[in-house]
C-alpha cells in the first residue's frame, strides 16, 4: 500500500501524539516533581531506613525467584520441547495461567492456601510463617513469574533442535554435561531475557503482595508497597514520589537491557 | 532433522522391552521422566494448588451461597464496572494499538526505535508506580488543571496504560511479515488505499488483533496496582472486581472473596478460549484464501 | 563380525520403521545403507547408534551387547547430514569436543586436533566458527570431530544430503579414500544409488523397514533379490512386460526369433551413450534402450522407424501385477 503523505503524516501523528500523551507526559510530571527541589531531597527520600530495608526487601526477594525460575522454568521448558509424553498441551496452558489471573486473586489463593485456616495452614504450627511473612511474598511472586523464563526458553529449544545434543551423546557427553556445554549456550540470549522479565515482574509486583504482607515499615515492605503505604498511610506525596522514582529508573534500566538483549539475539 | 516416522504423542515401550532399553527412552538433551515430575510439581505447588484452594473455597457453603456472594449490588456493580471499562479499554487500544503498530512497521522517523522501545515501557513499570505516576497528571495537584481522580474515565486511562503493549505486539510481528505482493496485486487491479487496507490488510491481522485485544482485556479485568490510587475505590462507581476482592478479604468474608475471584478467572478464561477458537478459524480461512 | 543386528523391530503405531531386520556388517567394511524415504535406513542407523531405541531385538559392536547402552558408552562416531557443529564452539573446540569431555590432556587434544584438521584438510581453521565454513567444510569438520575419539564405529546419516552436487561428489570419493586410509567400521545412510555404488563394499536395500537384499554392488546390480532391488538400483526398463536393464536390451535391424518390432519415438545424444525411446505396436508404454555412439551410428537410427529388439539379459525377479 503506497499511503499518500498527507494520510501518513497523520496517522503518524495520532499514533506518537497518543503515546506521548498516555506515556511520556506523566512521567515527565512526576520526574520534574521528583526532583524539582534538587537531588538532594531525592536522595534523602530513598535512604530513609524504611526506604533501605524496603530496597533489600525487593532484592532479597528477587534473589531467591530468580534462581528457582531459573531452574524450574529451563526443566519445565526442557521437558515440553524435549520430552515425549501426551498432555503437553495441558502443562503449557497451565504455564500461561499466571498471566490470566488478577495479582489480587493470586493473594487470595495464596491466603486460603497458606493461611491460618487453610489447607496447608498446619505449616504455620511448625513455626513457619507464610502469610505474612517472606515465603508469601516468595509464593506470590513466583506465581505471577512463572511463565516468563519458560515462555522465553521453549522457542529457542524448538530452534536449534536436537542435533546438536545428540552429537554431543555421541561423543561421550552424559546428560548434564550435554546440558552445560552445548544447551546452555544456545539458549543463553533467551534465558537472559526471561530472566530480565522475570526480575522486572518480581520488583514491580504489588497486588498479590499486599495481599500476603503485613507490610509493616522497615520489616514487610518492599518498594512497591512502600510508595502506596507512603501516599495512603503517611500522606507523604513526596516521598511517594521519590521512591516511585526510583522505581522507574530500575523500569528503564529493564527497558534498556530488554532492548539491546533484543538487538543481540535477532542479530546471532 | 533426519527422522523418517510421523510420530505423534506418547512413546511407550511395549511390554516386551528390557528395563533398560525403556529408561533412554528420553532423547539426548532431554530431562526425562523425572524432569518431567519436577515440572509439574513445581506447576501444581505454585500455580494449581492455590487456585483449586479458591475454587473450593468459594463452593465451600453451597452453590446457593456462591451465587449470593456474587450478586449482591455491591459485588454485580464491581464486575459490572470492570467488564464494561476494560472493554471499553480494549476497543480503544485495538484501534490506537494497531495504527501504533501500523505506524511503526510502515512508516520511517527519525527516533523509531526509541518509540519501539518505549511499548514496551508499561511491561516493565511497576503498576502502583504507574498509578502515581497518572495520579500526579490527573488528580489534585494536576499541573493541567485535570481532576479525573476517582471518577471512571481516570480507570480508563490507568488501563489504557498498561494494556497498550499487548495489542501493539500482537500485531507487529504479523504486519512485518506481511506479503506486500497482494497489496500491490490488488494495487494494479484499481483498489484504492481504503479498500486494500479492508480487504487485504485487515483480515490478515484479525487473529493478531483479536489476540491482543483478548490478552489486553484479560488484563485490564484483573488491574489492581495501576487503579488503586487513581480510581478512589468508591463502591459502585469506580471500585473494580479486584478491590472488591480486597475489601472482601479485610472484613474477612473469605468465601464471598473467592468467588467473586472464581468469576473473574471463569471471565478470563471464556474470553481466552473464545479467542483461541475464533482466531485460529481466522487464520485458517487466511492460509485457506491465499 | 563388528556390527550385529539381531530382529529388530520399531513400531510408531501401526507404520513399521523396523520390521524384523538382521544385519551382520563385517569388520573395516564400508556399508551403505540404501532406500527410499520412510524405508527405515535412519532408524536402522540410529538403532545401532543408541539415538533411537528398538522396540525390540539385540545390537552388538564387537562382540559386546549394547542394546541397553546408551550412545555415549557404544564407541560410534555419528555425522548427521545437517552437521549438528557447535555453533558457540570453534572448529579446535567442536573437533576436540569429545576428548575434552574425556578429560585428556590438554596438549594431546591439541595435536589430535591438529592432525585431524590435517587429514580432512582444514588445517589452520582451528580458530574460526562454524557459521565462517562452507557446507563441505562443516561436513568435514563432523567427520574429524567424529573420528577425533577413535570410534570403532563411524556412522554417517545422509551426510553429502544438504551439500550442492558437485561438493557431493568431491567429499565422496574423498570420504572413500579416507576410508582405505583409516579403515574404521563405516556405515553409511543414503537414498542416492549412484553414491552407493561409488563408494560402498557392500550395500544393504531398505524397504518399509524391512532388508530387500544385501550383499556388493555387482550382487545387487547383476542378481537383484526381487523387482524393488532392481528398480531402484540402475535403471529399468519395462519391455514385453518384464523389466529389463536398458542396456540389455538389443536393437537389431534383422528380426529375429526372439525379438520385438518396437517404434522408435525419440533419439537422444547423452554422450557416450545415446537413449532409444520406444514403444511396442500395441502398448501405450514408452520404455527405452541405452546404446553405445557407435552402434547407434552403425543403426541410422530416425524417430518413427521400425526397428527389432530383443533382450540380451531377463533378470530372474518376480514382478508384482503390472
Amino acid at each position: 500500500m503506497n499511503v499518500s503523505t498527507g494520510v501518513r503524516l497523520t496517522l503518524r501523528t495520532v499514533a506518537l501524539g497518543y503515546l506521548f500523551v498516555l506515556l511520556i507526559v506523566p512521567i515527565a510530571v512526576i520526574l520534574f516533581r521528583t526532583f524539582e527541589h534538587g537531588l538532594g531531597q531525592f536522595w534523602e527520600w530513598i535512604t530513609t531506613p524504611a526506604a533501605i530495608s524496603a530496597l533489600q526487601l525487593s532484592l532479597l526477594i528477587v534473589a531467591i525467584v530468580v534462581p528457582l525460575n531459573v531452574i524450574f522454568g529451563v526443566v519445565t521448558a526442557l521437558a515440553l520441547v524435549r520430552g515425549r509424553f501426551r498432555g503437553r498441551g495441558v502443562i503449557e496452558a497451565i504455564v500461561d495461567l499466571p498471566f490470566a489471573v488478577s495479582p489480587v486473586v493470586v493473594g487470595v489463593a495464596l491466603i486460603l492456601l497458606w493461611g491460618v485456616g487453610g489447607w496447608f495452614g498446619g505449616v504455620e504450627s511448625l513455626g513457619f510463617r507464610v502469610i505474612f511473612g517472606l515465603p508469601g511474598m516468595v509464593l506470590a511472586t513466583l506465581f505471577v513469574t512463572l511463565p516468563f523464563i519458560v515462555r522465553e526458553v521453549e522457542p529457542v529449544l524448538h530452534e536449534i533442535g536436537e542435533q546438536q545434543e545428540e552429537a554431543a551423546s555421541t561423543l561421550g557427553a552424559n546428560g548434564w554435561q550435554t546440558f552445560w556445554r552445548i544447551t546452555l549456550p544456545a539458549i543463553r540470549w533467551g534465558l537472559s531475557y526471561g530472566i530480565v522479565l522475570t526480575v522486572a515482574r518480581s520488583l514491580g509486583e504489588f497486588g498479590a503482595v499486599i495481599m500476603v504482607s503485613s507490610g509493616f515499615p522497615g520489616i514487610s515492605q518492599t518498594l512497591t508497597l512502600l510508595v502506596h503505604s507512603r501516599y495512603i498511610d503517611d500522606y507523604n506525596e513526596f516521598g511517594a514520589y521519590a521512591a516511585a522514582t526510583l522505581l522507574m529508573i530500575v523500569a528503564l534500566v529493564v527497558l534498556l537491557l530488554m532492548t539491546l538483549l533484543q538487538r543481540t539475539r535477532k542479530s546471532s | 532433522m533426519t527422522t523418517t516416522s510421523p510420530v505423534a504423542g506418547a512413546i511407550s515401550a511395549p511390554p516386551d522391552t528390557p528395563k533398560a532399553v525403556r529408561k533412554f527412552n528420553k532423547g539426548a538433551g532431554g530431562v526425562g521422566p523425572i524432569g518431567l515430575g519436577i515440572a509439574t510439581l513445581w506447576l501444581s505447588i505454585i500455580v494449581l494448588l492455590p487456585l483449586a484452594a479458591i475454587v473450593f473455597k468459594s463452593l465451600e457453603d453451597g452453590p446457593v451461597t456462591f451465587w449470593q456472594a456474587v450478586t449482591t449490588p455491591n459485588a454485580l456493580a464491581a464486575l459490572r464496572i470492570t467488564v464494561v471499562v476494560s472493554f471499553i479499554v480494549a476497543a480503544i487500544n485495538v484501534v490506537l494499538g494497531t495504527l501504533v503498530a501500523w505506524v511503526l512497521v510502515r512508516d520511517d522517523f527519525p527516533g523509531k526505535g526509541f518509540v519501539n522501545a518505549l511499548i514496551d515501557l508499561p511491561f516493565a513499570l511497576p503498576t502502583i508506580v504507574a498509578s502515581i505516576v497518572l495520579l500526579s497528571l490527573y488528580g489534585p495537584d494536576s499541573p493541567v488543571g485535570i481532576h479525573i481522580s476517582a471518577t471512571q474515565p481516570a480507570l480508563v486511562i490507568a488501563l489504557l496504560f498498561v494494556t497498550i503493549p499487548f495489542v501493539v505486539r500482537q500485531v507487529q510481528p504479523v504486519l512485518i511479515e506481511l506479503d506486500r505482493d497482494v497489496e500491490e496485486a490488488a494495487a494494479s487491479l484499481g483498489a484504492n488505499n481504503l479498500t486494500i487496507f479492508r480487504k487485504i490488510v485487515l483480515p490478515a491481522l484479525t487473529p493478531a488483533i483479536l489476540s491482543g485485544g483478548g490478552l489486553a482485556f484479560t488484563r485490564a479485568i484483573g488491574e489492581f496496582g495501576s487503579v488503586v490510587l487513581i480510581g478512589g475505590n468508591i463502591p459502585r462507581e469506580t471500585q473494580v472486581a479486584s478491590q472488591y476482592i480486597q475489601q472482601q478479604i479485610e472484613v474477612d468474608a473469605p468465601v464471598s472473596a473467592a468467588a467473586v475471584s472464581v468469576v473473574l478467572l471463569v471471565i478470563a478464561f471464556v474470553v481466552l478460549f473464545v479467542l483461541r477458537v475464533f482466531g485460529s478459524r481466522a487464520s485458517k480461512r487466511e492460509e485457506q484464501n491465499r | 563380525m563388528t556390527i550385529s543386528v539381531r530382529h529388530a523391530n520399531k513400531r510408531y503405531g501401526d507404520f513399521a520403521a523396523l520390521d524384523d531386520v538382521s544385519i551382520d556388517i563385517a569388520s573395516g567394511s564400508l556399508t551403505a545403507l540404501l532406500g527410499p524415504s520412510g524405508s527405515g535406513k535412519s532408524t536402522l542407523l540410529r538403532s545401532i547408534a543408541g539415538l533411537d531405541q528398538p522396540d525390540s531385538g539385540t545390537i552388538s559392536i564387537e562382540g559386546r551387547d549394547v542394546t541397553s547402552l546408551p550412545p555415549q558408552k557404544r564407541g560410534i562416531g555419528f555425522v548427521f547430514q545437517h552437521y549438528a557443529a557447535f555453533k558457540h564452539l570453534t572448529v579446535r573446540d567442536n573437533v576436540g569436543f569429545g576428548l575434552q569431555i574425556r578429560k585428556r590432556p590438554k596438549d594431546e587434544i591439541k595435536r589430535k586436533v591438529d592432525d585431524l584438521l590435517e587429514v580432512v584438510g582444514l588445517a589452520g581453521f582451528q580458530t574460526r566458527y562454524p557459521a565462517q565454513l562452507s557446507g563441505g567444510q562443516r561436513q568435514r569438520m563432523a567427520l574429524a570431530r567424529a573420528l577425533a575419539v577413535d570410534p570403532e564405529v563411524l556412522l554417517l546419516d545422509e551426510p553429502f544430503g544438504a551439500l550442492d552436487a558437485k561438493v557431493r561428489e568431491d567429499l565422496r570419493s574423498w570420504l572413500r579414500r579416507l576410508h582405505n586410509e583409516v579403515h574404521v567400521t563405516t556405515v553409511l545412510v543414503t537414498h542416492d544409488q549412484e553414491e552407493a555404488l561409488d563408494v560402498a563394499d557392500k550395500i544393504a536395500v531398505l524397504n518399509k523397514g524391512r532388508i530387500e537384499q544385501y550383499g556388493t554392488p555387482g550382487e545387487l546390480y547383476d542378481d537383484p533379490a526381487n523387482e524393488f532391488v532392481l528398480s531402484f538400483l540402475g535403471t529399468v526398463a519395462r519391455f514385453n512386460g518384464k523389466l529389463v536393464r536398458p542396456h540389455d536390451l538389443r536393437l537389431e535391424r534383422i528380426q529375429r526369433p526372439d525379438s520385438y518390432a518396437a517404434n522408435v519415438i525419440r533419439v537422444v545424444f547423452l554422450g557416450f551413450e545415446v537413449r532409444v525411446e520406444l514403444q511396442l505396436p500395441d502398448s501405450p508404454d514408452v520404455f527405452h534402450a541405452e546404446i553405445t555412439r557407435g552402434d547407434a551410428a552403425a543403426l541410422e537410427l530416425n524417430e518413427g522407424d521400425t526397428i527389432y529388439v530383443r533382450a540380451l539379459r531377463i533378470p530372474k525377479v518376480e514382478l508384482a501385477a503390472v
